[in-house]
């Protein structure tokens, strides 16, 4: 009897174990809200040790679940973000998928860059998209290179097939180089 | 004028460099122009200076031409809004400065339009033309006629209204503003309206032609080359693509979308127009160059402009009245069968249609088309046409695009794949007359800069490998070549400097839309990175790198 039931237990365990990539509140919070997250946008910091930073956790929340990166990708063609960053390769905007990030690659840096904007040509989306939105939207662009866990991040799409899948892609975590500085592009 | 005069034919008289000689071409100097963007501009010469404006942030710089080695005279910086590098939709190029009655007229990518004392760089005024929160750009080349300063706008990826505006040149105010969408009012259309063909008769016909409203973001930027008959007082100018790119999202003709007006300078009243592509299907803006040519027609001489269209057609179409008189394809295409004469339009291939979810596959040509804005030359010795174009194909699928202000609207998924014979990129040379190709040179990558013809007979032209070429007019052999510092899609200038000597200027840097894979550091694994360009572009990260460096040579 021990024999059938051990197996089917563990077997129930894993089941319910994957469904935890779907949990989430389902009451979003307030459209106007933000989280207050302590993030820095660069490595350096004086002295020893790297920057001081805190997060809500919230990010981990968004990045971890499927419907939420699922949403954010449907949301990434509804407000036109292809159509500055394609499907993660640029265009007008710089490409998401690679690992060079000019605004950090954290969930909370991308949050940041979507409400903010940023001063090269990212317009700010504050007031334009809700927040749980903008969540969402940051944790499939952290899908696109990889940067989410595989059985989170979507697979390919229906229509033409432009790259890799999302949950195809190989892991590529940020790094801190690599671009060419504003700086390096214009006289000042 | 970057165009060299107004009928646009790029055609010098310089004869000092020649067949003979032009092996012997050496640098007389270079120039950093310190931003490493796509070069689309050109070199301009008035008197003993030197001319040039730089991609996004648009500095104009001042060379003198009379001290050795061209030293910096002044620098000019309007300090465009960096925030308009998001809403170019290709590149944060510039097509060039353009000089009339002691002042150069240039516009930012921010949407002003402005003028600068040719002597000391001094502002004289700057207009606001566009809103970049609303799509709005500027990327092309204003040309001066008269005391007019004509300028359009660039978005027709963002849904933007296109338009042309004049500017009193002395002051900067705006004299006539006309529309490529919407009532008859705005866009000029009144009793003086006499276009050939019954498609384009009618009342309202820039709202008739859409589904309702859709053509308050229904596109028809401008921002190709202005021409300019004096006789007839008339400008020609192309429209670009309606937005969005989706066909599906906008049945109907799509008035004055992808087509080339005829306007009076003075007052901006249209006279006529013709569409090269009603109801657009794939992104063919109407905006190539229209060069002012006149031929005797079947024994009649008649006055026409000349129009290689991005369909892949080459339209001779008689200047006084809209009437087509030839399209004959100078690209391989399978999309359409050509124009019909009598109806002026189109004829489409159905299985070529965009439906929405579906892929297209093959189609030919690409989104940019046989030939985007790259301007060809007219050399009036040898009586050719000198075609820089594409020679690609594309995958297509329309996808359902939401308007948001300020945001691209394009709504299709593209691909673009090298033509037959796997090159991408030709030099041809055509005779008008017989409608034929009479010498082609193949390139690895489109050929995205513009052309120069001279008396001397040679053809310059750069590629985007970073070859800059001499080329005889007649026979397409290629008779000197020097290799830059980074690919070349900008417009070749030739000028007599001030010792008298005839000397050769070209921008070197790649980017534009064909380049901007590497200009914008784009990935290449996706290949609609760059609205499909990058999927045909991949292998020019391991050829070239970014630039942007001015290279002047001349005779030892």
């Amino acid at each position: 009897m021990n024999r059938i039931v051990a197996p089917a237990g563990i077997f129930l365990l894993l089941v319910l174990g994957a469904c935890e990539r779907e949990e989430r509140a389902f009451r979003a919070d307030p459209i106007a809200t933000e989280t207050e997250e302590k993030i820095a946008l660069v490595p350096l910091s004086p002295g020893s040790g790297p920057p001081v930073e805190h997060r809500t956790g919230k990010g981990k929340e968004y990045e971890d679940n499927a419907y939420h990166v699922a949403q954010g990708k449907r949301l990434y063609t509804w407000f036109n973000c292809n159509g500055c960053h394609s499907n993660g390769g640029g265009g007008s905007g710089p490409p998401l998928m690679d690992d060079r990030w000019i605004y950090g690659g954290q969930i909370e840096n991308i949050v940041q860059t979507i409400r903010e904007g940023r001063p090269n040509g990212m317009p700010s989306f504050r007031g334009k998209v809700p927040d749980d939105q903008i969540w969402e939207l940051a944790a499939y662009v952290r899908s696109m290179s990889g940067n989410v866990a595989k059985d989170v991040a979507p697979g390919r799409n229906d229509d033409m097939h432009p790259r890799p899948a999302e949950n195809r892609e190989p892991d590529s975590p940020p790094v801190a180089g690599g671009s060419i500085p504003p700086s390096a592009e214009m006289p000042q | 004028m970057p165009t060299k005069n107004y009928a646009g034919t790029r055609y010098s008289e310089l004869a000092e460099i020649n067949t003979e000689n032009v092996k012997n071409l050496q640098v007389a100097f270079t120039f950093s122009l310190g931003v490493n963007r796509g070069q689309e501009s050109s070199p301009l010469v008035v008197g003993g200076t030197l001319y040039v404006v730089s991609p996004y942030p648009n500095i104009l710089y001042a060379l003198d031409l009379t001290q050795p080695g061209a030293p910096l005279k002044w620098q000019y910086n309007p300090k465009a809004m960096a925030a308009s590098q998001g809403v170019a939709c290709c590149d944060t190029v510039n097509r060039g400065p353009t000089y009339a009655d002691g002042k150069i007229f240039f516009n930012t990518l921010d949407a002003y339009t402005v003028a600068v004392n040719a002597e000391t760089g001094e502002e004289l005024w700057k207009t606001k033309i566009g809103e970049i929160n609303m799509g709005e750009t500027m990327t092309m080349a204003p040309l001066v006629a008269k005391d007019k300063v004509l300028v359009g706008i660039s978005g027709g990826e963002y849904g933007v209204r296109g338009f042309i505006e004049a500017l009193d040149a002395n002051t900067g105010r705006s004299v006539w503003k006309a529309y490529s969408t919407g009532p008859d009012q705005d866009v000029k259309i009144g009793p003086s309206f006499k276009p050939f063909y019954d498609q384009d008769k009618g009342k309202d016909l820039g709202v008739a032609t859409w589904p309702p409203s859709a053509w308050q973001q229904g596109g028809g930027s401008v921002w190709g080359f202005v021409t300019y008959d004096p006789d007839q007082n008339l400008i020609f100018y192309g429209t670009g693509n309606p937005g969005p790119w989706n066909p599906n999202q906008r049945p109907g003709d799509n008035k004055w979308t992808a087509g080339v007006f005829a306007r009076d300078l003075d007052t901006g009243e249209a006279r006529w127009y013709y569409q090269w592509n009603a109801h657009d299907l794939h992104d063919w803006d109407g905006i190539n160059e229209n060069i002012l040519v006149d031929l005797t027609w079947n024994g009649q001489p008649r006055k026409v402009l000349v129009h290689p269209d991005r369909n892949g057609l080459l339209y001779i179409v008689d200047r006084t009245t809209g009437e087509v008189l030839s399209a004959n394809f100078y690209h391989a295409v399978n999309s359409h069968t050509g124009v019909d004469l009598s109806t002026g339009k189109v004829k489409v291939v159905a299985d070529k249609y965009p439906v929405q979810g579906r892929v297209l596959r093959g189609v030919c040509p690409t989104a940019p088309g046989a030939k985007d804005w790259s301007p060809s030359a007219f050399s009036h010795k040898s009586g050719l046409l000198y075609i820089p174009h594409n020679n690609l194909c594309m995958d297509w699928e329309s996808m359902e695009a939401n308007y948001i202000a300020g945001t691209p609207y394009v709504g299709a998924e593209v691909r673009s794949i090298p033509g037959p014979g796997g090159h991408m990129g030709e030099l041809s040379a055509w005779d008008l007359i017989q409608g034929k190709e009479v010498w082609t040179i193949n390139e690895r990558f489109p050929v995205w800069g513009g052309v120069v013809a001279t008396a001397g007979d040679l053809i310059f032209y750069g590629n985007m490998e970073g070859w800059f070429k001499a080329v005889d007019a007649r026979t397409g052999e290629v008779l000197w070549q020097f290799k830059t510092s980074s690919g070349i899609i900008g417009q070749p200038t030739t000028y007599r400097g001030p010792d008298g000597k005839q000397y050769v200027a070209i921008l070197s840097g790649v980017g534009g839309w064909a380049g901007s894979i590497v200009s914008g550091d784009l990935d290449p694994r996706d290949g609609t990175a760059a609205l499909g360009f990058v999927n045909a572009m991949r292998d020019l990260k391991n050829v070239t790198t970014k630039g942007g460096t001015l290279y002047v040579f001349k005779l030892p």
